[in-house]
């Protein structure tokens, strides 16, 4: 192995990335990040800041305008899918299916990309499904069908899809958004557990800055360009909040080892 | 998956058998063998006539499936969608110029009722797609207006070219499974059972893709690519099926749905299963449209239609309620 690939190895890096729709504007500017293995990354910033937009392109939905996303050294987009989708993982802000598939059906579907062509899910892959479902707290939706889920059972059991993919980096878009407080926490608990156990990299957008306080790194973003990056400590303050969101009543305190961040109504 | 298979398959036999058994002169196997006018009838028109149901019918229960986890939407098929449409279309413009002539050894009905087909896939998709999302609303109704378009076209045809390839275009719009020899058949069966093969080879791309196109891609799938693959196939099998046999309509609805009802959403499933029993429902729909007047036969074509409309409504008011778009 040469120098250079060994260091870019296990690292998942976006530098200097730009995206605009056809037609439009640049929706992100100049954005770069790096990932590595056993760290939690969450992406915040306002209402259309580029949140998706970057997230998409990590996730090799969208080919950014300029720059690159390289994964262990190479291009996102030199990587084979099947062998790109052994490693990255993502959970779409919401899944529109119209079929009413059942749930294990669906968090099967993660184990695809370990799956032999022609050939369907073996009892091992179950047993992964099984376990990913646990793992997301949706072990007692399995038999349940998909599309008569509420939104929130529905992003935990896309959650499970994602795990019993077997990720080494895993992107989330507001897995949390639907979620009430008990079960966002648990959706931290289990990604810091993953972390820990499996090495596993979280890359996390969210609007709940609170859940933010547990993570190694924060990318905040302004009008699609880093206006902020660091750990929890360096971008949860008052002056660079204030900026990221264009609202001067927003606040943050330090309550030992909480950060509580609330806006004056 | 075996078990599933292995039911639908016993399903096709049986109808194979009601349909060669069904008919205006009763045929058993004694008089196979004892009487050569029987066995005329039986190896002339009989066999080729269950066995073009079978091709046809299998044919557009597997585009059927394929298209609705194309577009995950139920309600489409070659007929909803506009491809049968824009196959008629092509098919009687070659009907019109008399076109009997072959390109490389391919009749031209096949192929221009293969660019028919095409065209209308690439229209009708275009103007429903809007980013990852493909919108049900703009799908069907764009559907419509392609099946509209190619109608008001046929009738233009019909209206200006000569009486006899009029009635001609006409016999042939209402979709029959006539057939002389088993000739055409093995034709036919040149270029869909590959395709068949290439779009049964499809499965779990489609299974991916009937979740989520995003899922789909972020799972390893090409979504562009399989997309362009399958529209064109479908465009083939549709084509090759509706320069036969017609535009027989709301197969490719109703089998897939029969199919998920029985053995679920799994697409590694539905695709083949919809192969067999399309082609079991279309044998079984064509012995009842000869069999159910007494002194003539009815189109296939308006029995699969009086059957598939009420099925087509019923999901349509289904869709209502559970409508997640």
């Amino acid at each position: 192995m040469t120098a250079l690939s060994s260091v870019a190895a296990h690292r998942f890096e976006a530098h200097h990335l730009a995206y605009a729709y056809p037609g439009g504007p640049l929706v992100v500017r100049d954005v770069s990040l790096t990932s590595t293995p056993g760290c939690m990354t969450a992406v915040v910033g306002a209402n259309g800041a580029g949140k998706s937009t970057l997230i998409r392109m990590l996730a090799g939905l969208l080919r950014p305008a300029s720059g690159a996303v390289l994964l262990d050294g190479v291009p996102l987009k030199d990587w084979q899918p099947r062998l790109r989708a052994r490693e990255i993982a993502y959970v779409p802000q919401s899944t529109p299916t119209v079929f009413p598939f059942q749930v294990i059906e669906l968090v099967l579907s993660g184990r695809t990309p370990h799956t032999p062509g022609f050939q369907l899910e073996s009892s091992h892959d179950t047993e992964k499904a099984m376990q990913a479902l646990e793992n997301a707290g949706a072990a007692h939706l399995a038999s349940r069908s998909f599309t008569s889920l509420s939104g929130g059972e529905r992003q935990m059991v896309i959650l499970a899809r994602a795990l019993a993919q077997e990720p080494r980096f895993l992107l989330l878009d507001e897995p949390s958004s639907s979620l009430d407080l008990k079960h966002r926490a648990d959706l931290i608990r289990t990604l810091a557990r993953l972390r820990n156990t499996q090495r596993l990299s979280v890359i996390m957008i969210t609007h709940d800055l609170q859940l933010t306080a547990s993570f190694d790194q924060l990318v905040a973003l302004r009008c699609g360009e880093v206006a902020a990056a660091g750990t929890p400590d360096e971008v949860l303050r008052d002056d660079l909040l204030r900026d990221v969101y264009g609202d001067p009543s927003v606040h943050s305190r330090r309550i030992g080892e909480q950060t509580l961040i609330w806006v004056d109504l | 998956m075996i078990t599933a298979i292995s039911i639908l398959f016993f399903v096709l036999i049986v109808c194979v058998v009601v349909g060669l058994a069904a008919g205006s002169q009763r045929i058993g196997p004694a008089q196979l063998f004892s009487d050569s006018f029987s066995r005329t009838l039986f190896f002339r028109l009989r066999l080729p006539r269950v066995l073009m149901g079978l091709v046809i019918g299998a044919s557009l229960g597997v585009t059927g499936a394929a298209l609705q986890a194309l577009f995950r939407n139920p309600l489409a098929d070659p007929y909803t969608l506009g491809v049968s449409g824009g196959a008629a279309l092509g098919s009687s413009i070659s009907i019109a110029l008399g076109w009997s002539a072959r390109l490389a050894g391919i009749p031209f009905i096949f192929v221009a009722s293969f660019i028919g087909a095409t065209l209308a896939v690439i229209l009708v998709m275009g103007i429903a797609r809007a980013g990852a999302v493909v919108l049900p609303g703009a799908l069907l109704l764009a559907g419509v207006a392609v099946n509209l378009i190619a109608a008001a076209g046929v009738l233009t045809i019909q209206y200006l070219t000569d009486p006899a390839s009029a009635l001609r275009i006409l016999r042939w719009l209402i979709g029959s499974l006539d057939v002389v020899g088993l000739g055409p058949i093995g034709r036919m069966m040149l270029v869909l059972a590959p395709a068949w093969l290439a779009l049964l080879a499809y499965s779990r791309q489609l299974h991916l893709l009937a979740i989520d196109e995003d899922t789909a891609a972020t799972l390893g799938v090409n979504v562009r690519r399989t997309e362009a693959i399958v529209h064109a196939l479908c465009a083939l099998i549709v084509g090759v099926t509706v320069s036969a046999g017609g535009a027989i309509g709301f197969v490719g609805l109703i089998v897939p749905h029969a199919v998920r009802i029985m053995f679920g959403q799994d697409l590694r499933i539905v695709l083949p299963g919809s192969l067999l029993l399309g082609a079991a429902f279309l044998i079984l729909a064509d012995a009842l449209a000869r069999t159910a007047l007494p002194s003539s036969e009815l189109p296939v074509g308006a029995i699969t239609g009086l059957l598939g409309g009420p099925v087509f409504l019923w999901l349509l008011r289904r869709r209502q309620q559970y409508s997640v778009l």
